[in-house]
C-alpha cells in the first residue's frame, strides 16, 4: 500500500477450499481508501474466489479479513453489504422485465443506506446514479434493449447505488472493445471520484495500467506479485505465468 | 484476397438483411469468405457481429439477399443443415453442456454425422488440443475459462467443418490463455479450414486474418486486405483507441 494511506480492507492469510483444493491459498495484501487496485492472474487462479470471501458469499478456511479495523469474516452477505462493501457479478442478471431506472432503484434500497430509504429516495439515488454511469439518457428504457457495454453500466450502476465505501468490479469490462474500454474506464474514475475505493479483477492491460494504482497477481490461490502495474506486468514470472510472450512484447512497444 | 482470387468463394453473401421482432439490425451485408481464409469480423458492441453469425448459421432469419455456400444457396436453411453442409459456429460464451462430460460435449459436435469415424476426429482434435486430453472425463463445467474455450473450439471441429465461425475467442480469459488459443485458431486454419473471427482485442484479430471486416450499424463500413485495416485511421480511432 502506498504511504499515507489509511487501510480500509484488510487481508491476512485468507484461505478457502473446494474439497481438497485450496482455491485461495494465504492470501494477504491491504487496500488503503481511496485507491483504486486492480486483481489479476490465470483463469482458475482464485480471483473470483478471493471476491466472494471479501463480500461474504464464501466463509473462510483460514485467516481473516478486517474491514476499518475489525473483522469481517464469517458474516452474511447482506451485512457486509451495509457495512458499505457493493459488488458486481462476472454474469450480469439484471431484473429483465424492469426499466434500467427500476433495475438502479433495487440497488439503492439494499447496502448502507437501507432502512433509511424509501422508494421516492431510491429512485433519486438511481437517476443520480445513472448519470454517474452515463446511462441517464436510457433510464426509461426496458433492460433489455440494452447493448453489453450498457449492460454492464447497469450492473456497476446497481452496485454503486447500494452506497458503497468500496467497490468490487468482477470483470466489467470484458467483451468490450479498445474505445468501449476507454469510456468504461471513464465510468469508473467518476465514481472513485465520489471517494468510492476500487478493488477490480480485470484481465484487460489496458484497464489495469490505465486507472489502477497496484496491482496484485494470483496465481494458484496465492499472491505471486504485488505492486505498481508497471513494474508487476514486467516481472519475468508473471510474465510466465500470466501474459504470455506475445502480450510482453505488445506491453513493451 | 491475399491466398489467391478463387473464382468462386467457399461462402458469399449478398445483400443481407436480418434482424428480430425490434427491428431489422443488418442492411445489405455483402461479404465473401474464401477457402481456407481467415477473416476477423470487427465492430462495437451492437453493430450486428454475433448477428450474422446467427443468420449464417441458420439460427436467424434473413429478410432479405442470399447466402450461398460452396456454389450452393443456403439462405434461411435450418441450423443442421448448415452444419452438414461444413460450417461450425462456436457461440460467444462457450455454452457447453456444463454438467456432461468434456468427451460426451465433444463428440457432441458430431451428432449429425452420418458415418461412424467420430473415434478418429476425436484423436485429430485432441492432437490440436491437448491440453483436453487428460480431462475428458471431466464435466466440462469444471474447466477452467480458457479450458472451456478449447472445449468449444474442438465441439466446433468434430464436424469437419470447412468454415469454423468463432464469436469472441478471448472473453473472460488471460492473455496468455489467448495466445495459446490464437496458434491454435492459426493452425487449424492452415490445415485448410476457413475462418471467421469475432474478436474485441481487435489487433488480436487483425494480426492473425488475411482481411477484414468492419460492421457499423449493420454494414459493412470498411473491408479489405487485414493489415489494411489495421492501418486505417478510422479504424485506429474508434477501435483501437490509438
Amino acid at each position: 500500500m502506498s504511504a499515507g494511506v489509511t487501510t480500509q480492507l484488510e487481508l491476512r492469510g485468507v484461505t478457502k477450499r473446494f474439497g481438497g483444493v485450496a482455491a485461495v491459498d494465504g492470501v494477504t495484501f491491504e487496500v488503503g481508501k481511496g485507491e483504486i487496485v486492480g486483481i489479476i492472474g490465470p483463469n482458475g487462479a482464485g480471483k473470483t474466489t478471493l471476491l466472494n470471501c471479501i463480500s461474504g458469499l464464501h466463509r473462510l478456511d483460514g485467516g481473516d479479513i478486517r474491514w476499518q479495523g475489525a473483522s469481517i469474516a464469517g458474516m452474511a452477505p447482506h451485512r457486509i453489504a451495509k457495512l458499505g462493501i457493493g459488488r458486481t457479478f462476472q454474469i450480469v442478471r439484471p431484473f429483465g422485465s424492469m426499466t434500467v431506472r427500476e433495475n438502479a432503484a433495487v440497488g439503492a434500497l439494499f447496502g448502507s443506506a437501507a432502512g433509511r430509504r424509501g422508494p421516492k429516495e431510491a429512485f433519486e439515488m438511481a437517476d443520480q446514479v445513472l448519470d454517474l454511469v452515463g446511462l441517464k439518457a436510457k433510464a426509461d428504457h426496458p433492460v433489455s434493449a440494452l447493448t453489453i457495454p450498457d449492460r454492464k453500466r447497469l450492473e456497476v450502476a446497481r452496485a454503486v447505488a447500494t452506497r458503497p465505501h468500496l467497490l468490487l468490479l468482477d470483470e466489467v469490462m470484458a467483451g468490450l472493445n479498445n474505445v468501449e474500454i476507454d469510456e468504461a474506464l471513464e465510468m469508473v474514475r467518476a465514481v472513485h471520484a465520489t471517494g468510492v475505493t476500487v478493488l477490480l479483477i480485470e484481465h484487460v492491460m489496458r484497464v489495469i495500467i490505465g486507472v489502477c494504482r497496484r496491482a496484485v497477481v494470483l496465481d494458484f490461490g496465492q499472491v505471486l506479485a504485488q505492486g505498481e502495474p508497471e513494474v508487476v506486468l514486467r516481472d519475468e514470472r508473471v510474465i510466465q505465468a500470466y501474459l504470455g510472450e506475445r502480450y510482453a512484447k505488445r506491453l513493451k512497444s | 484476397m491475399r491466398n489467391g482470387s478463387s473464382p468462386e468463394p467457399l461462402l458469399k453473401v449478398r445483400g443481407l438483411t436480418a434482424g428480430y421482432d425490434a427491428g431489422p439490425v443488418l442492411f445489405g451485408i455483402d461479404l465473401d469468405v474464401g477457402p481456407a481464409e481467415l477473416i476477423a469480423l470487427v465492430g462495437a458492441n451492437g453493430a450486428g457481429k454475433s448477428t450474422l453469425l446467427g443468420v449464417l448459421s441458420g439460427l436467424v432469419r434473413a429478410t432479405s439477399g442470399t447466402i450461398t455456400l460452396a456454389g450452393e444457396d443456403v439462405t434461411n436453411a435450418r441450423p443442421e443443415v448448415f452444419v452438414r453442409k461444413g460450417v461450425a459456429h462456436v457461440p460467444q460464451g462457450r455454452r457447453l453442456f456444463g454438467t456432461m462430460s468434456v468427451e460426451k460435449n465433444l463428440v457432441l459436435g458430431a451428432y449429425l454425422r452420418r458415418d461412424r469415424e467420430v473415434g478418429d476426429d476425436l484423436a485429430r482434435v485432441l492432437d490440436r488440443l491437448p491440453a483436453l486430453k487428460d480431462k475428458l472425463s471431466r464435466e466440462a463445467g469444471t474447466l477452467s475459462g480458457g479450458e472451456q474455450q478449447m472445449v468449444a473450439i474442438g465441439r466446433g471441429m468434430m464436424g469437419r467443418p470447412k468454415l469454423l465461425m468463432v464469436d469472441e475467442l478471448s472473453l473472460g480469459l488471460a492473455p496468455k490463455v489467448v495466445d495459446r488459443l490464437i496458434d491454435v485458431v492459426q493452425q487449424i486454419n492452415r490445415e485448410g479450414t476457413a475462418m471467421i473471427l469475432v474478436e474485441q482485442d481487435v489487433l488480436v484479430a487483425l494480426d492473425v486474418a488475411n482481411r477484414a471486416y468492419v460492421l457499423e450499424n449493420g454494414r459493412v463500413a470498411l473491408s479489405g486486405d487485414a493489415t489494411d485495416v489495421k492501418d486505417d485511421p478510422g479504424v485506429r480511432r474508434a477501435y483501437l483507441g490509438l
